[in-house]
């Protein structure tokens, strides 16, 4: 099998401070890869070059035989809206907040050349009821909406045209406890039906454990220790993985 | 330099000097270049305030000539406020012969309306134009409207549109309509109403739109094919208030709705003043 995205030691530095560096990896169609780390550890810095929001220093991202780093920019931005899915941490990112929430399913299909107002609002209808929003708030905005529906919107938002790789900037922050468990159901599920790939940077490691195939541990803007989440977190091998694993607070 | 003039002054011809008016026809040419793009200019302070059309009056300074026959209209009408000190500041400024006849003027500034006669070959449409970017209101960043621009990613657009229909059962945007220039480029065609957007396509008249305070500078070379943005299911219409003219009887122009006394009357006549009287006299 081809791998979806190839990582090929990317760096990334502000200044003659380090974001991250050496970091290769592969990420194969229906794969789930954690991306875990205290803060400032690189991993949002990582996903911003892997996304095409940031210019990495040196290195290539290769997904499905083509380089995002040295691609035209429409190419990348064609992408961005087609294949690709970009969830915020803050849904106020990724949404638009003056505009209904049929608008907001809608506008990646008119992004991609759809015009017809009927098949539209059956779609975001149809999207609405995925992430377990009611039909009838589909002319509400996104600022009536509670912070769990807010980010339900958005994840239906980005995968109604079918993405196939979806980056996720700490999915969960932000939410109650409950509304995390439901919104992590809700994707376990979506990832799994629809076969999608997604990298998940977070810091909840109960996340990662749920969602995540692989699982990378960063540190200082390098990857400490990576393997299958499973493995990584009941057999931690680097001090920093053990100190993480051991600061889980047990209920 | 000290050409005889008749009236004035110690302006020079149409107020602007020179070299102003050559860095305009530059970005004027730029503009019926490349049809619907925005082109910025150096837009100078005049002497009337932002909002009142100093857009169009440096367009149409920098395309006067001593022989032009000048039309300034402001919603249709030749004697309201904004076309009486526009037209009279031309004269003053450039003697030039004015009218509020459309199919004698060469060139004709107008504040949102597009004259009912038809355009001929040769005639200059200046339109003042007071936000040029049509997806201002959708995107704040001036930045990523001009990657917008250039990578044609129009989707938003029609987001607009489909919250119209979501909240209004139709497209409720009844001035301002955005347009598609020749397949590439979507531009606001100045706050003209939507009855007039298909005056824009196929127009042997070449059109000028000048956006003063925002800088900009766009145009519709003669017979540009223009397409109002619409759905499949929801088409594109041009409408107008659903009565005839209350003086000229005329059914097929764009009418301004008159109160005439505090208990409710009203009465419905032609917006474009010219029009009206022509037919009247006919």
């Amino acid at each position: 099998m081809q791998p979806l995205l190839q990582v090929q030691n990317i760096r990334k530095t502000y200044g003659a401070r380090i974001g991250c560096t050496d970091v290769s990896f592969d990420l194969y169609p229906g794969e789930v890869m954690g991306i875990v780390g205290e803060s400032g550890s690189g991993k949002s810095t990582l996903l911003s070059c892997l996304a095409g929001h940031a210019q990495p220093d040196t290195g290539a991202v290769i997904f499905d035989g083509r380089d995002t780093v040295t691609m035209a920019e429409p190419e990348r931005r064609m992408l961005a809206r087609t294949d690709w899915a970009y969830v915020h941490q803050n849904p106020r990112d990724g949404l638009r907040m003056g505009v209904s929430a049929g608008g907001n399913v809608g506008e990646r299909l008119m992004a991609v050349g759809a015009r017809n107002y009927g098949t539209i609002r059956d779609t975001a209808t149809d999207w609405l009821g995925r992430v377990e929003i009611n039909a009838d708030r589909i002319d509400d905005r996104p600022s009536q909406f509670s912070g769990g529906m807010q980010q339900r919107l958005q994840i239906a938002r980005n995968l109604v045209t079918g993405p196939r790789l979806v980056f996720m900037d700490e999915p969960t922050g932000g939410l109650d406890v409950s509304v995390q468990a439901r919104l992590l159901d809700l994707l376990r599920g979506l990832v799994r039906r629809m076969g999608l790939s997604a990298i998940i940077v977070t810091h909840d490691l109960a996340v990662v454990r749920l969602l995540a195939d692989r699982l990378m541990v960063m540190k200082g803007g390098h990857v400490v220790e990576q393997g299958l989440t499973d493995q990584v977190l009941d057999d931690p091998q680097h001090a920093y993985t053990q100190l993480l694993v051991s600061s889980v607070l047990q209920v | 330099m000290n050409a005889p003039q008749k009236n004035t002054t110690e302006y020079n011809f149409a107020y602007l000097d020179e070299d102003t008016k050559r860095m305009i026809r530059r970005a004027l040419l730029k503009a019926v270049a490349i049809p619907g793009y925005q082109v910025p200019f150096a837009s100078r302070e005049m002497p009337m305030p932002y909002g009142w059309g100093t857009g169009g009056v440096q367009v149409t300074a920098a395309c006067l000539t001593p022989d032009d026959v000048l039309k300034v209209i402001d919603q249709g009408a030749d004697d309201t406020t904004n076309a009486v000190s526009i037209r009279k500041f031309f004269q003053r400024t450039a003697d030039v012969d004015v009218t509020e006849r459309t199919a004698d003027a060469t060139i004709i500034q107008t504040r949102h309306r597009i004259p009912e006669a038809a355009l001929t070959e040769g005639q200059i449409l200046v339109f003042q134009v007071p936000i040029p970017e049509p997806l201002r209101f959708l995107e704040p960043r001036e930045t990523e409207t001009r990657k917008m621009h250039e990578l044609e990613e129009y989707g938003l657009m029609h987001v607009k549109l489909y919250e119209d229909i979501a909240k209004h059962g139709q497209i409720a945007t009844a001035y301002a309509y955005p347009v598609k220039v020749e397949g590439r480029y979507v531009m606001d065609p100045s706050p003209i109403p939507k009855f007039d957007n298909p005056k824009l396509s196929d127009n042997p008249a070449l059109m000028l739109f000048g956006a003063g305070r925002e800088q900009r500078i766009y145009a519709l070379p003669p017979h540009t094919k223009v397409a109002s943005l619409d759905f499949e299911d929801h088409p594109f219409e041009a409408s107008k208030a659903n009565h005839n003219c209350d003086i000229c009887g005329a059914g097929d122009t764009y009418l301004d709705e008159v109160i005439t006394d505090d208990r409710g009357s009203r009465m419905f006549v032609c917006s474009d003043t010219d029009h009206c009287r022509t037919r009247q006299e006919a």
